[in-house]
């Protein structure tokens, strides 16, 4: 689906298991540079797994995956995220007892020291709560403080590609439409590739340049995102009778 | 978090003295019925026979102690409007050690460094047994403060780590005993075995986690003890390595000769000098423990040790080679034990596997979890009372005038420790110091408590 062929990240017939239990089934993703991609699905569809896939924890069993040009199928985690991923995993994990200071400092710990003042006024303008909340332990945050901190912290680590793991999931609608907001703004001011994970599909596919439906650990549809929004398939599996 | 008791439902006030009495009455009458045949009577053999001996003294001070006992339990706990213990409860939690923290470490390392004058000035008959005991303490508190890198920073619960102390001890008297070396020598020698041990326990259980990574280290506890048994050529198995040189004070002996530390300074012998220096060589040693842990943790090695413990997937995610992580961990842990293990070695003149089974590592990790996981305070104020403690019990010589003359205090010290861990978990679950000081600082200092943290959470 890559439009001009100059694909940051390219997924490429991905297979991944589970022990003898198939996750993926030959997964085709390209994530453009300067794009917000989407991937929307139901629970339990391979969404997360192909996420943690790119960063090789579980690593494919089959495929390809191509980072900036290199081959990083079988890569370990650590070695992946230096390539310039950073990812805001599922379910948050932040540091609960640490503070949201050494929350971002964990986050930076990729960078050279020099850039640590300028990023955190980056991120503190993008998140002012967390600069208020800069003293206090990880986990005493609310859930959509704890998300900003996630994602901050990702950005710490001054990511060329930003993977989003539901960052949704279990928040007001206010607040995520805040954090969507901060999503468009990194992507549309600093050129912030950013690939999405999530449930939540008519925020996502809104935001989003391209979005892709998975079911069942194979790709289904994919297209543009106000597309794939109008599409019947998708606004009866994953819109109708639910959320906004 | 309130005690169980505080939620039993109240009886009626009115009668509650009579009913307190009438209840201890009962109870007292039983221990009379039932302690008649077990304590009130005796059987010796006797030339014709059994005799019969009666121990009323005995039996009477059971039923009274019983009865003392369950009145009070009924009066301050049972039946009490606001129970005692709930009270305790309050007052463990409300008081704030940490805010005390500061000071407090400040006078206890003021205390640490006067120690020896202090008690060769006040108590100068007995100053050579307090010093031993001192030299005791702060030995297992520099082995604390290293087990506290393992399992109070990086999160990974080690329950062999008298392992390394032993590799630390073993390898200061091998290499005495095989090629001469003095302690001073041979202790940064034993110091990096002991982390290459480290690391050799490490990489087999970078998978593992909670209570498989638990039972691997027991495991491998008790695999370098029974080594260190078994293999008698080199080790010299249960009879162990005697005749392990004493240290020197740049070539000086401690000893009574011409050449000697005394003779040298012109001072009068007294074998006190060598407690006192030992005890400075330990007291350094643990310092430089403390030391090296509080800068480690300012570091990016010790913050990515602490997000270890929190979540290792976030780690991973954040570009942290965890392999890495967990080997340093365990290999400066190990390192410490190995210094201790060394000095040990050097104090004692005489090791054998004995010291070295799984009951030590129980007493240093019980040290750190009652001290309060990574908190360095905490791992001196549980030395102090659980070494000190242990010690203290030996003084006790007069309850034997009550129990009769075979009773050992010792012997329950076992039970004691139990008491205490049970009492600690119930009142303060995560331990004396529970509270963490943040590594970075922006205008004030905030305190961040772990009691609101889901228990058994990065574990």
């Amino acid at each position: 689906m890559s439009a001009n062929g100059q694909a940051l990240l390219s997924v490429r017939k991905v297979e991944t298991y589970y022990g003898k239990i198939v996750a993926l089934r030959g997964v085709d993703v390209d994530v453009d540079r300067g794009e917000i991609v989407t991937l929307i699905g139901a629970n339990g569809a391979g969404k997360s797994t192909l996420m943690m896939t790119i960063c090789g924890n579980p690593q494919a069993r089959a495929g390809q995956i191509i980072y900036d040009g290199q081959d990083i199928t079988n890569m370990p985690t650590h070695e992946i995220m230096r390539l310039g991923i950073a990812q805001s995993p599922e379910g948050r994990r932040i540091f609960g007892r640490m503070t949201v200071m050494e929350n971002l400092q964990m986050g930076a710990s990729l960078v050279a020291e020099e850039h640590f003042d300028e990023d955190l006024r980056r991120v503190y303008d993008l998140f002012p709560r967390l600069k208020e909340r800069a003293g206090q332990r990880g986990g005493t945050l609310s859930g959509g403080e704890q998300q900003m901190l996630a994602i901050a912290r990702a950005l710490m680590g001054r990511p060329k590609l930003l993977l989003l793991d539901e960052p949704s999931l279990g928040l007001a609608p206010l607040i995520v439409k805040q954090i969507f907001e901060v999503i468009a703004e990194l992507n549309r001011n600093d050129g912030l590739t950013v690939f999405l994970v999530e449930q939540n599909a008519f925020h996502a596919l809104k935001l989003a340049h391209r979005g892709y439906v998975m079911v069942n650990g194979n790709i289904t549809m994919s297209g543009p995102g106000r597309e794939l929004l109008k599409k019947e398939e998708v606004r009866a599996a994953y819109l109708e009778g639910g959320r906004h | 978090m309130a005690t169980s008791t505080s939620s039993l439902p109240a009886p009626a006030r009115s009668s509650s003295l009579a009913d307190s009495l009438r209840d201890a009455g009962t109870a007292a009458l039983l221990v009379l019925v039932l302690g008649f045949f077990f304590l009130g009577v005796r059987t010796d053999i006797a030339p014709g026979g059994l005799t019969l001996t009666f121990r009323w003294g005995l039996l009477i001070s059971a039923v009274a102690v019983v009865f003392a006992g369950r009145l009070a339990l009924n009066l301050f706990v049972f039946k009490a409007k606001q129970p005692v213990t709930g009270r305790m409860a309050g007052i463990l939690e409300g008081t704030d050690l940490s805010g005390l923290g500061k000071w407090l470490s400040r006078i206890l390392l003021a205390f640490a460094i006067v120690l020896p004058f202090f008690f060769t000035v006040f108590f100068p008959d007995r100053d050579r047994q307090y010093i031993d005991l001192a030299i005791l303490i702060m030995t297992y508190i520099m082995l604390g403060w290293g087990l506290n890198i393992v399992v109070g920073l990086a999160g990974l619960l080690d329950l062999g780590y008298v392992a390394f102390y032993a590799v630390g001890a073993y390898s200061f008297a091998l290499l005495a005993q095989n090629f001469g070396f003095g302690f001073w020598m041979a202790l940064p020698l034993a110091g990096l075995l002991a982390a290459f041990w480290g690391v050799i326990l490490g990489f087999p259980v970078l998978r593992l986690r909670g209570d498989y990574l638990a039972i691997v280290t027991l495991a491998f506890g008790e695999i370098v003890r029974i080594v260190l048994l078994n293999w008698y050529q080199f080790t010299g198995g249960p009879d162990g390595i005697s005749g392990i040189p004493r240290p020197t004070l740049l070539g000086l002996e401690f000893s009574r000769g011409d050449d000697g530390f005394a003779a040298f300074f012109g001072l009068q012998y007294d074998s006190i000098h060598r407690y006192i220096y030992l005890y400075y060589i330990i007291f350094i040693l643990a310092i430089i423990t403390n030391v090296v842990t509080m800068r480690l943790r300012r570091l990016p090695i010790g913050r990515a040790w602490e997000a270890l413990r929190e979540d290792e997937i976030a780690c991973r995610s954040l570009g942290i080679n965890t392999t890495n992580t967990k080997l340093t961990a365990f290999a400066i842990g190990a390192m410490f034990g190995g210094f201790a293990g060394s000095f040990f070695a050097t104090r004692q003149g005489f090791i054998s596997p004995e010291s070295f089974t799984f009951l030590e590592s129980a007493i240093i990790l019980a040290i750190v979890v009652l001290g309060g996981l990574g908190s360095q305070i905490g791992v001196v104020i549980a030395s102090v009372v659980m070494i000190g403690g242990i010690e203290m019990l030996r003084n006790l010589g007069f309850l034997s005038q009550i129990f009769g003359p075979g009773f050992d205090p010792t012997q329950y010290r076992m039970l004691i420790f139990g008491l205490a861990m049970v009492m600690i978990m119930v009142w303060k679950p995560r331990g004396l110091i529970s509270t963490r000081e943040p590594t970075v600082v922006l205008k004030e200092k905030k305190r961040i408590g772990a009691d609101m943290v889901a228990q058994g959470e990065g574990h």
